[in-house]
Parts: C-alpha cells; structure tokens; sequence
C-alpha cells in the first residue's frame, strides 16, 4: 500500500499550534481572526497522532508579537502553542485565560438584552480566575470556561 | 460621568455619602427645592411599573427638574424596532440623567455604554434593581441607626425575588451581620446566593420554614410575597400559605423594635391590620425612596448644595 504524507514547509518565525482537536482548526483560524491577517497560514486536517489518533495543526508565519492567542486557553486548554524563531521551536507559550472574551460564544439567558439587542457583542468577562468561571458582561450569565 | 447599573457599583464609604445626603434632604428639603433648576430626567421605562417611576419623577420634580419618557414599550419607538443603543443616543440629545427598566437583563448596561448622560438602572428583568436595595439600605440605616449588628429575616419568596439577593449582596459588606431565610422549601435561596455569597463570605444564616419561628430574635423583617404560581402543587400552597403572612398575632412574637419592610407592592402578605403597628415601616420606605433617588440624582448629576 502506498502511504500518503503531506509536507508543510518549515516557518522561519512564527506559531504553530499543535494538538487541535481533529476538525476544529477552522474555528481556531475564526476565533484568532487569522483571515485579516497578511501572512502565510497552513492548516492541517487530521494529522497522524500518537497521542491523539488525529489532530489539527496550524502554522502561522509572523512576528510573533502581532496575535493574542490566550483565547485559545479558553477554547481547549490541550492546544500546544510552539514559537518558533529562525526556523526552530525556541518556546512552548504558557497561555492564560483572556480577561475578557468577545464574540467567542453566545449568552444563553433567553431574558438577556444580547437576544434582541442588533449588532451587540457578546462579551464575558473573567470573574473567577481559579474556577474558570466567565459571567456575561450584560445580565452576568454564568459560563465555565472547563 | 458615572452611572448605577448595581448597588455594588457605589463603595460602602460611597454608599455613606450618599446616604448621608438622603438624610440631609429629609432634614432640609427646601434646601434643595432648586438644585436641579433647568434639568431634566428621562424616564425610559419599557415595561410599567407605578412605584419606580414615578418615585424618580417625585425625586427630580421635588429639586426643581422637569421629566420627560414613555412608560410601557408600545408607546416608545421599541414599537417600530429601535434598538436600546439607539434610543440612548437620542435620548441623551434631550436629557441631563435617565432611569430605564427594560424587561431584558443588561440592557441598561447596553445603555450606559452609548449615553452622553448618566444612566441609573430602574430595573432590568430578573437581574438588578439598584435603586430598591439603596432605598432598602436607607430605611434601615434611618430607623435603625445603623447598617451593621443586624439579624435579618427574609421571608416569603427568596427564589426569585431579586430585591432579596440584591439586598444580601449589600448587606454583606457591614459587619456582624446574620441571616434567618423564612420560605417554603420550593423557594428557597439559590445556590448561586447561597454558596456564592453567604457561604463564601462565612456570613451566618439559618433556614426555617415557619414565620413564626424566626421572629423572635430579629431585629428587621423583609416580606416578600409568596405567590401560588410559584408552587408544584395547590395542595403544597394551600397548606403552607398561611405561613407566610404577616399579621397582628403574629407581631406579637417579634421584638418590640424590629422593623417590617416590605418593596410593595404588597398582596395579601401582610395583613392591613399591622399598617398601623409603629413597627411596620414599608410605607416609609416609600419616602426614603423619594430621599435616595433625590441624593443619587445630584450625586450623579455632580451638583453639591451648601
């Protein structure tokens, strides 16, 4: 049997995410707002994992000042955030939870103003770093972050 | 330029000030009859409501304003599809101050948020009411003196009655503090208060099912109204409703100085006939509600009256 591989060139700065749940690379390239950004960006669709079985991965080319990736804390702490300087991991990216996160997700209170409000943001706001609790920012709609 | 979307938005030394203004007003009220001369509030009240309106009104109306708003969505622009942000930004074109309830929770917030003007929360679904739980604090600290060596017992609904959590939640900051919840086991506190807050803090608390039980030992009772929709069963609220309503023989248990309040509208449980017990202070707290909204008013509005 013939095996198939896919190669991704090297990134000489940058990001790479490793360990995205299988499928999911297309909503961390939504929720990073990856689209706005003028640089190269490769995504890889069910990768072989040993540890996963499959997995996403996405590499990103940039100054690695330019994104703010702990949102990714908040969508799956397993994600493995390497920063790679002149071709090589130099750093594994300890995240942190976002004070605030935007538009992420929804307030699911039915009584909530975000329900008929036009154009209005859905913003949570960190209120128990320790318990990983969000609140939305309007009718303070408990979320957990877990 | 600062708005009141919670109590806790305002520091206890804050909440003092304030407070202190409410008492000067009583005290002097014509010195204030014109503090607010050539002002105006709005009032944006999306659903009706008769005591918070117009105790705002009374409020600007008694230091010189003038008022202007609409008191039910269909007769505001809501009606054609205006969204909360847009009428603010109108609104704020016409007024110095206004106070919204809107039946949507958070949207005062949403409010406060595009307005050139302070914006006070009126009410906001099943969420916040600020300016009830100042009134609260204010009738308190008035006929009791004090804020803080309180038991306090909270009776009736205390699952969905917001006046209740809102009023935990500022009454926890003051010292020596102590809670008895008197409800039906279907209304009991939630978790959410109850963990949240009560435990959390380590602030005492006990729960009884029986009125009687608890009055005794309290130096205030706060009654809330216990209504038979909120029961599974007609057998369960027939059994227990009785329990709950506060009248003659029962003032009798309670101690000679605790107060009754109440945030009325009141159905059936507090018997007329305990009105006229010096002890029964909701109608009072009606007055105080005029005295707060007048000190929030010039608070929020940055006028100061020598």
């Amino acid at each position: 049997m013939i095996e198939h591989t896919l190669n991704i060139g090297r990134i000489s700065e940058g990001f790479v995410l490793d360990h995205i749940q299988a499928g999911k690379s297309m909503d961390i390239y939504k929720y990073l707002k990856l689209d706005k950004l003028d640089c190269c960006v490769a995504i890889i669709k069910n990768a072989r994992s040993n540890k996963m079985g499959k997995k996403d991965i996405i590499k990103i080319e940039c100054p690695i000042d330019i994104i703010d990736l702990d949102v990714l804390s908040f969508i799956d702490h397993n994600i493995t955030v390497n920063i790679i300087e002149r071709g090589e991991i130099v750093a594994k990216k300890q995240l942190k939870l976002p004070k605030e996160i935007k538009n992420v997700i929804k307030c699911r209170n039915p009584r909530c103003i975000t329900s008929i409000e036009q154009e209005l943001d859905q913003i949570f706001v960190l209120t128990d770093e320790d318990n990983e609790i969000y609140r939305c920012k309007y009718c303070e709609e408990k979320y957990h972050g877990k | 330029m600062r708005h009141l979307m919670s109590p806790l938005d305002f520091s206890v030394e804050e909440l003092d000030r304030l407070m202190d203004l409410a008492n000067d007003i009583e005290a002097h009220p014509g010195k204030y009859a014109h503090a607010c001369d050539g002002k105006k509030l709005a009032t944006l009240f999306y659903e009706p409501s008769t005591r918070t309106r117009l105790s705002h009104e009374a409020a600007m109306l008694n230091m010189g304003g003038s008022i202007m708003g609409f008191s039910s969505a269909e007769s505001s622009s809501a009606a054609k599809g205006e969204s909360v942000s847009d009428t603010i930004r109108m609104i704020s074109c016409y007024a110095d101050i206004c106070a919204i309830r809107h039946p949507k929770e958070g949207a005062p917030m949403v409010a406060c948020q595009k307005s050139s003007i302070p914006v006070i929360n009126a009410g906001d679904g099943g969420h916040q009411h600020p300016t009830q739980t100042l009134t609260d604090l204010l009738t308190i600290r008035s006929l009791k003196g004090r804020l803080d060596h309180l038991k306090i017992g909270l009776c009736g609904d205390l699952k969905f009655g917001r006046t209740v959590h809102s009023l935990i939640n500022a009454l926890v900051r003051y010292h020596d503090i102590e809670f008895v919840m008197i409800s039906p086991e279907e209304l009991r506190l939630p978790d959410y208060v109850r963990k949240d807050v009560l435990d959390k803090q380590n602030i005492p608390y006990k729960e009884v099912v029986r009125l009687e039980e608890a009055l005794p030992t309290l130096d205030l009772l706060y009654m809330t109204r216990v209504q038979k929709e909120r029961f599974f069963n007609e057998e369960d609220y027939v059994r227990m409703k009785d329990f709950y309503i506060l009248d003659k023989k029962k003032m009798t248990l309670a101690p000679e100085d605790m107060l009754v309040l109440h945030p009325l509208p009141r159905v059936n449980e507090i018997s007329v006939e305990v009105d006229d017990d010096p002890r029964a202070a909701y109608f009072r707290q009606v007055q105080y509600g005029v005295y707060i909204r007048m000190a929030l008013i010039l608070t929020l509005l940055d006028i100061h009256v020598d």
